[in-house]
């Protein structure tokens, strides 16, 4: 039987799309049951109007994540106290998908496209986060305009924003330039200081929704607020 | 009016409710979970001793309202936004025709803003025009996100929102804002999307797009569009309250706001009941950068940006009267707009 650490740990890699945080340190997975090769996830969001489409990629992607498992055959994830509950729980459960789940209430850009906007801000703020880092440490900012990956020494920050740009699709090779945009265009020097205040906006704005769900999380449920991922 | 420390300030509240979520008026669990939503939102970032509990939440009276506002609450006028939800709420939850009463009532104290409905078409551009003349409101209050029949949601840039928009400018109409808030529900007509904004404020150069929540979550998204026109303004209603709850969060937002948009462009809101202007007046008045490197990129808030965020920028596209003693004694700290050359937004 596959253990509960296991499927939690698979779980830590299913993500917020919005608040680029694992739904596992938000608190949105409220439980867990795994008997024989069947789990059962049960998912909660901070409020009842969470918009759908960011609900159905969560529990999609928990349920794929804990089939990911050896020795899970079978996931079933609900997502609790949402007024979407039921589609989101029916289509991904039945595999209809989201425009299956909703079918006459979505249109144009599908999942994908929502992911890969997330995805790229995600990237940005990472990037400001790092590169605010080695401005601390001394770095200026023309010298981060020239400094390649393999510039940097090893480090959680590092590591985190790779993942995000691998993400994306980009190259992490060593030579590859550390500043670029998100398609993967190096910024150049003139531009850095600009590149990394909009940045920093982002960053911002992905910080303070974090916190606030997590406030309301905790407001909803009667539950301590956990600590809060430092800048 | 508030007066702190030898300096006073003219109060505009730019978002102000008259709501009725009573149980007899909620139609359906859209309507439980939406007023239940806004109480969590009041609960969790409101100081303790101004927390109500949920039976007045759902149904306030004008007593209160009067009494928070202008009583203890330094509000010189507020503006009613309307909000219709008449897929939760039987006869809607924050309409125009319940805001009048007050405004009739009060005249010198409230100022109405009416909404439309675009995907009611041909109908509703009549029935629009009807309950201006009806109710001679002043400027609109667009709830993108907001249920019809099928539909979760429309765009600004809608053909019939157009129309709509049309209208505004041949009724005098010259002040619009739009919710842009916290995420709600549409689907993946991701209807708190601010991309809208920035098309038809270039559309429309003549009308003051003021973004309510400014597009929050999606600061910036809202920060980019707001540098780009000059017709864009950024309403405080839900970000304002962080003051309090969130203090480091609030400052980023406003630090951010004042560094894209600038001075001229940030007008303050409550967003009453869901927070009081009293403690967000005072703690805004009081309110400093928390010392560290973090906040070495913004500029000082001053007593003069204060008055014109707490109240003399919305007296500007309002047409209010400020007294003289109220005014901001010099113009421009040289915060925002600061963009010459777009970067690529993600």
């Amino acid at each position: 039987m596959p253990s509960r650490q296991a499927v939690l740990d698979a779980l830590s890699g299913v993500r917020d799309p919005e608040l680029d945080e694992p739904i596992t340190d938000l608190d949105f997975v409220s439980s867990l049951e795994i008997e024989d090769g069947a789990t059962t996830i049960r998912l909660r969001l901070p409020t009842y109007f969470c918009a759908p489409n960011f609900a159905y990629l969560m529990v999609a992607d928990a349920q794929a994540a804990a089939l990911s498992v050896p020795g899970v055959e079978r996931a079933t994830v609900f997502l609790d106290d949402h007024y979407a509950s039921e589609e989101i729980n029916t289509g991904v459960n039945e595999q209809h998908g989201f425009d299956g789940a909703f079918p006459k209430e979505t249109e144009g850009a599908d999942l994908e496209e929502l992911r890969t906007t997330f995805r790229r801000k995600s990237f940005v703020s990472r990037q400001e986060q790092l590169c605010r880092t080695l401005r601390a440490e001394g770095h200026s900012s023309e010298e981060l305009a020239n400094m390649k990956l393999e510039d940097l020494p090893p480090s959680d920050e590092f590591e985190k924003y790779l993942q995000r740009r691998a993400e994306l699709g980009l190259d992490v090779s060593a030579e590859a330039p550390l500043v670029v945009d998100p398609d993967g265009k190096k910024v150049p020097e003139e531009a850095v200081v600009q590149h990394l205040r909009f940045a920093k906006t982002v960053r911002v704005s992905i910080e303070g929704n974090a916190s606030l769900c997590r406030g309301l999380l905790s407001t909803r449920y009667g539950i301590p607020e956990r600590e809060e991922r430092t800048a | 009016m508030y007066e702190k420390d030898g300096e006073k300030y003219f109060v505009v509240d730019g978002h102000v409710h008259y709501w009725d979520a009573s149980p007899e008026n909620t139609s359906n669990r859209y309507g439980e979970g939406f007023i239940s939503c806004f109480y969590d939102y009041h609960k969790n970032l409101s100081p303790e001793e101004y927390v109500w509990d949920y039976d007045k939440y759902r149904k306030y009276s004008e007593e209160d309202m009067m009494h928070d506002l202008f009583e203890i609450g330094y509000v010189d006028k507020a503006i009613f936004q309307s909000t219709y939800l008449t897929d939760f709420y039987g006869k809607g939850f924050n309409t125009t025709e319940r805001n009048a009463i007050l405004r009739d009532k009060y005249p010198d104290k409230f100022i109405l803003n009416g909404s439309f409905e675009p995907r009611r078409g041909e109908v509703g551009l009549k029935e629009f025009e009807d309950k201006f003349n009806k109710y001679n409101f002043t400027g609109v209050k667009l709830y993108t996100a907001e249920w019809h029949e099928d539909s979760r949601g429309w765009k600004l840039d809608d053909y019939w929102s157009m129309k709509h928009l049309e209208k505004c400018m041949e009724l005098g109409i010259r002040n619009v804002h739009v919710h842009k808030g916290p995420t709600i529900w549409p689907l993946n007509k991701d209807a708190f999307d601010v991309a809208d904004v920035d098309r038809i404020a270039s559309e429309f150069p003549d009308l003051n797009f003021i973004v309510e929540h400014v597009g929050l979550p999606r600061l910036e998204d809202f920060c980019w569009i707001g540098t780009q026109e000059p017709n864009v303004y950024g309403g405080l209603a839900v970000a304002m309250p962080f003051i309090h709850a969130k203090p480091r969060y609030f400052a980023q937002i406003i630090g951010e706001l004042l560094y894209w948009l600038g001075e001229d462009k940030i007008l303050f809101a409550s967003d009453y009941a869901l927070w009081q202007p009293k403690w967000l007046v005072e703690m805004f008045v009081d309110f400093k950068y928390p010392e560290d490197a973090e906040f070495d990129d913004y500029a000082e808030i001053t007593p003069d940006i204060k008055r014109k965020v707490l109240g003399l920028n919305a007296a500007a596209l309002y047409d209010i009267e400020v007294p003289a003693e109220m005014q901001a004694v010099t113009a421009d700290h040289g915060t925002g707009p600061v963009a010459a050359e777009p970067v690529s937004p993600a």
